[in-house]
C-alpha cells in the first residue's frame, strides 16, 4: 500500500493569497505593538507608552472606522524611537508568547490544503514584517508581504516605507506579484475576514470570506463567495 | 369464472395501475414542501407503489440468523480473534429517505455485533460513516443513527466521519484491469476485518458500491462519477445493465482481494409515512373524509407558514419502515439476496411507455437532508431518481416530456451546499454540456482550499458533488425531450436548467400535448412511496 496522490508542493500558476489580523490569527496590530510596550526595557519607559497607547485608543478607533490606511499611517508613529535591535529581539518572544497561542485552530489545515491544490501560499498583511517573519516561517508560507518600518541609525522613525500595505494597496501588490512570479489572478485565491480587504478578494478568481465581519458576510453572501469558519 | 390463481395473477399486476376517469378523484402531489391537489386528464395512468411488505417478526432474531449464516463466508464469530483490529463502516444519512424513526437498523445491527466483538476479545474497534464525498453528519445525526451508548462509547475518537481528502487517511491499492484508482479509508484497509453496515433503500445501493464508493476518494470515484459513465449506463437500478456498477465492481474485486470485507445489508418495505400524513400512503381512491380534510388542512397550514418553518416540519417526520430482510457474507451473494428483496418490494409492471410522465417533486433528497432542495437538487430527483426509477427501459418515451411540481426556488445552504452556489452561478450558466463541464471545471472545484476544507471542517459536500449531481441528471437530458417544471416561481432557475416553467400543473400538461400532440399518452407516477416500474414494449 502507497500513501494516497497529492499534488505535492507550490507549482507556478496560482497562489493563495492570506490576510493573517482575524483570518488566521485571533490577534492584530495593536497587540503585537503593546508588546513592545510592554517590554520597553525601563519603568518609565512601559508607563510612558503605555499611557500614550491608552490615551490614543479613541483615536485608533475612530481612524480604523474611518480609513485603514490613515490608521496604519497614525498607529506606527507610535513605533518612532524604539530600537530595531529590540524590536528584533523581542519579535521571537512575541511570536512565542502572544502570536502562536492565537492562531486559530483550523488556520494550518486551510494552508496545507492550499499547498496541496499547487498554490503559493502568501501572506499578506498590513502588519510589520519583522513582527509576521516568524509566523509565515511557522505556517510554512513561501513569502510575507508586509509594511516595513523606516529605521535611522538603528531606531524607528515611526513611519512607514510606501506603498502602505492595506485596502486597495493590498490588491495592487498582489496584482504586482503575480506579475512578477508569473502567476495567474483568476486561479488564485485569497483569504479574509475583513471587508476592509474586499479589494483584495476581487482582484482574484477564486476569494473566500474567512471568520467574516457583517459586512463581509453580506458581501461573500450577495458575490456567492465561500464563507469558512477556521476558528 | 376464472380460477383464484389467474385473479391473483391479474391483481398483482394491475392494482397499483389507475386509469382516470371522469369521476376521479383529484390527485395529492408534492409541491416541494407544499401539496399539491390537482384533477390530471382523463386517460391518465397513475402509477401507484405496492403495499409495504411484512417486516421481519423480529428483528434481532434476523441480525443474529443472518451473521450466523452468512452467504459464502465463515460467520461472523468464525472471522473473529482476540486483539485483532476492527472497522464497522455505516452507510451515511443519505439513507434512508425520509429518515427512519430511531432505533435506526444500524443502530440494531450494531448492538449486536458490537456486543459479539467485545465477547470475541475484540478491543480495537472504529466505527466509520461512509459518507465519501458527501457532507460529514453532525454530532447530533450521528447519535441518532447509533443511540446514545454507542454515541457515548465510541465518539469521538473510535465513531467520526470518513475523511476523502485526509492525506494520511487514505491509500490507494492496485489499479483494477482498466486501470481505475482503488483508494481506501486507511483505517478500513489496514483492519484485520472490515464490517459494512447498509441499509439498501433501492438497487442502485449496497454490494460492491459499499465500500468502493463510501469509502473512497475523489481520485478512485472520478473512475465511474464521470458523464461518460453514466451515458453508457443503461440502468442505475439494474447492476448487470450498468457501466457504473461495472466500474464499482471492479474496483470492489480489488478491496476484496486486499481486505475481508463482511457484509450486513438491510432492506426495508416502502412505509416511509404514518398519521398524520397516512394519507400520503394511500390511492385517492381509497381517501376517507377524514383523509381529504387533513389534506385541506396540511395544504392550508402550509400556505400560512415560512419555508424554513416547513422545511423543519417536514424534517421531523420519520419513517416508520420495517425490516424486510437481513443478509450477511461475501459482497456479491449477500447483495444477490438483497436486490431479489428490493425488487419485490419495489417493482410495479406496466405495459408500455408513456409521452408525457408526471411526477410529484418531495421535499427532500438523498443530499438535502435536513437542509434545502436547491435548484441542482430538483434537477438530480427529476432526471438522476425520479426518471431512472424503472428496471431499463424508462417509463418516458425517447423525446418525450417529464414535468415535475416544484417552486425552483433560488436557495441554497451555503453551510451543506456551498460548492453548487458557485456551480450553478458560474458554470450552469456557461454551459449545460457535462462532459465541458467535467473538462474545464471539475478538478478545479474538487481541489479549491476553500471547498476541501469545508467539507472536512465544516459539513459542505465536496467541491466535486455538484458536478455528480449533474452528470446524474445525463441520461435523462439525453433521453427526454422537455422538461417542465410546472409551478417554478422564477424564471431563471429553469432557463439556467434548460427547462420550459408553467404557473399550473393543467398549463404544463397543456404544452407537453402542444409539443407532442393530442394523442400524447400520460402517466402519473406517485411517489411518495417509492417504487420501480417494470415497462414492458
Amino acid at each position: 500500500m502507497k500513501p494516497a496522490h497529492t499534488e505535492g508542493s507550490a507549482s507556478p500558476g496560482k497562489a493563495a493569497f492570506f490576510d493573517i489580523d482575524g483570518t488566521l490569527i485571533s490577534t492584530n496590530v495593536v497587540h503585537a505593538y503593546g508588546y513592545y510596550a510592554m517590554n520597553e526595557g525601563s519603568a518609565l519607559g512601559i508607563l510612558q507608552r503605555s499611557v500614550k497607547t491608552l490615551a490614543s485608543i479613541p483615536v485608533f478607533s475612530v481612524l480604523n472606522l474611518v480609513d485603514r490606511k490613515t490608521f496604519n499611517e497614525f498607529f506606527y508613529r507610535s513605533y518612532a524611537g524604539l530600537t530595531e535591535d529590540r524590536l528584533l529581539t523581542l519579535t521571537e518572544d512575541m511570536f512565542e508568547d502572544l502570536i502562536k497561542p492565537a492562531i486559530f485552530a483550523k488556520a494550518q489545515d486551510l494552508i496545507d490544503q492550499a499547498r496541496r491544490a499547487g498554490c503559493k501560499v502568501v501572506l499578506v498583511t498590513g502588519a510589520l514584517d519583522f513582527t509576521m517573519r516568524p509566523l509565515a516561517r511557522h505556517l510554512g508560507a513561501d513569502d510575507l508581504i508586509a509594511n516595513r518600518m523606516q529605521f535611522v541609525g538603528g531606531k524607528a522613525t515611526g513611519k512607514v516605507i510606501p506603498p502602505i500595505i492595506e485596502g486597495a494597496n493590498k490588491a495592487n501588490v498582489i496584482r504586482e506579484y503575480c506579475e512578477t512570479q508569473g502567476l495567474s489572478l483568476m486561479k488564485s485565491h485569497a483569504y479574509s475576514d475583513s471587508a476592509s480587504d474586499y479589494a483584495m478578494l476581487t482582484i482574484v478568481g477564486r476569494p473566500t470570506a474567512v471568520n467574516p465581519d457583517l459586512r463581509l458576510r453580506a458581501l461573500a453572501r450577495s458575490y456567492n463567495w465561500p464563507i469558512l469558519d477556521v476558528r | 369464472m376464472r380460477p383464484l390463481k389467474t385473479l391473483k395473477k391479474l391483481y398483482d399486476e394491475e392494482s397499483h395501475l389507475i386509469i382516470t376517469e371522469k369521476g376521479s378523484p383529484p390527485r395529492v402531489l408534492f409541491y416541494g414542501e407544499d401539496f399539491w391537489v390537482e384533477d390530471l386528464p382523463v386517460g391518465t395512468r397513475v402509477i401507484t407503489a405496492r403495499p409495504p411488505l411484512e417486516g421481519v417478526p423480529n428483528l434481532k432474531a434476523a441480525i443474529r440468523y443472518a451473521i450466523n449464516h452468512p452467504e459464502g463466508m465463515d460467520p461472523l464469530h468464525a472471522l473473529l480473534k482476540p486483539g485483532m483490529k476492527v472497522t464497522v463502516a455505516l452507510d451515511d444519512i443519505s439513507l434512508p429517505l425520509p429518515p427512519m424513526k430511531t432505533p435506526d437498523v444500524r443502530q440494531a445491527v450494531l448492538e449486536i455485533v458490537l456486543e459479539l466483538l467485545a465477547d470475541s476479545g475484540v478491543d480495537d474497534v472504529h466505527l466509520v460513516i461512509a459518507n465519501a464525498l458527501h457532507r460529514r453528519m453532525t454530532e447530533a445525526e450521528m447519535k441518532r443513527m447509533v443511540g446514545q451508548r454507542i454515541f457515548d462509547e465510541f465518539h469521538p475518537d473510535r465513531y467520526y466521519n470518513h475523511d476523502a481528502e485526509d492525506p494520511e487517511g487514505i491509500v490507494e491499492l492496485e489499479r483494477t484491469s482498466h486501470n481505475e484508482v482503488v483508494a481506501m479509508n486507511r483505517r478500513a484497509a489496514e483492519s484485520d476485518l472490515l464490517i459494512y453496515v447498509n441499509i439498501n433503500l433501492v438497487p442502485m445501493d449496497g454490494g460492491h458500491k459499499s465500500v468502493g464508493t463510501g469509502l473512497t476518494n475523489y481520485e478512485s470515484l472520478r473512475a465511474h462519477h464521470n458523464p461518460q459513465t453514466i451515458r453508457d449506463t443503461e440502468s442505475y437500478m439494474e447492476p448487470g445493465k450498468s457501466a457504473l456498477h461495472r466500474s464499482t465492481e471492479r474496483i470492489g474485486r480489488v478491496i476484496d482481494k486486499h481486505c475481508k470485507v463482511f457484509h450486513i445489508e438491510t432492506t426495508i418495505n416502502n412505509r416511509m409515512f404514518e398519521e398524520p400524513v397516512g394519507f400520503l400512503m394511500k390511492k385517492e381512491e381509497d381517501f376517507t373524509e377524514l383523509d381529504r380534510l387533513k389534506v385541506q388542512s396540511f395544504k392550508y397550514a402550509l400556505s400560512k407558514m415560512p419555508r424554513a418553518m416547513k422545511r423543519k416540519m417536514f424534517f421531523n417526520i420519520f419513517a416508520p419502515y420495517s425490516v424486510t430482510g437481513v443478509f450477511a457474507g461475501a459482497t456479491e451473494p449477500t447483495h444477490q439476496r438483497t436486490l431479489e428483496m428490493s425488487w419485490r418490494q419495489y417493482s410495479v409492471p406496466v405495459d408500455g411507455q408513456s409521452d408525457i410522465v408526471i411526477f410529484g417533486m418531495p421535499y427532500v433528497s438523498p443530499y438535502n437532508v435536513n437542509s434545502i432542495l436547491n435548484p441542482l437538487l430538483v434537477q438530480v430527483m427529476a432526471l438522476g431518481y425520479l426518471f431512472n426509477l424503472n428496471r431499463g427501459v424508462p417509463l418516458v418515451k425517447k423525446g418525450g416530456v417529464i414535468i415535475f411540481t416544484h417552486p425552483c426556488y433560488d436557495e441554497f445552504d451555503p453551510e451543506h451546499h456551498a460548492p453548487y452556489i458557485e456551480f450553478f452561478n458560474r458554470c450552469l450558466t456557461e454551459t449545460r454540456d457535462a462532459m465541458k463541464l467535467e473538462h474545464k471545471y471539475e478538478k478545479e472545484f474538487a481541489r479549491n482550499p476553500s471547498y476541501v476544507h469545508l467539507y472536512r471542517k465544516g459539513h459542505a459536500y465536496h467541491g466535486a458533488h455538484p458536478f455528480y449531481m449533474w452528470y446524474w441528471g445525463e441520461n435523462g437530458r439525453q433521453h427526454v425531450g422537455k422538461v417542465i417544471a410546472a409551478g417554478a416561481e422564477n424564471n431563471h432557475v429553469p432557463a439556467i436548467m434548460g427547462w420550459d416553467r408553467t404557473d399550473t400543473l393543467s398549463e404544463a400538461i397543456e404544452e407537453a400535448r402542444g409539443f407532442i400532440g393530442r394523442s400524447a399518452s400520460i402517466s402519473y407516477v406517485k411517489i411518495p412511496p417509492i417504487l420501480q416500474t417494470d415497462v414492458r414494449l
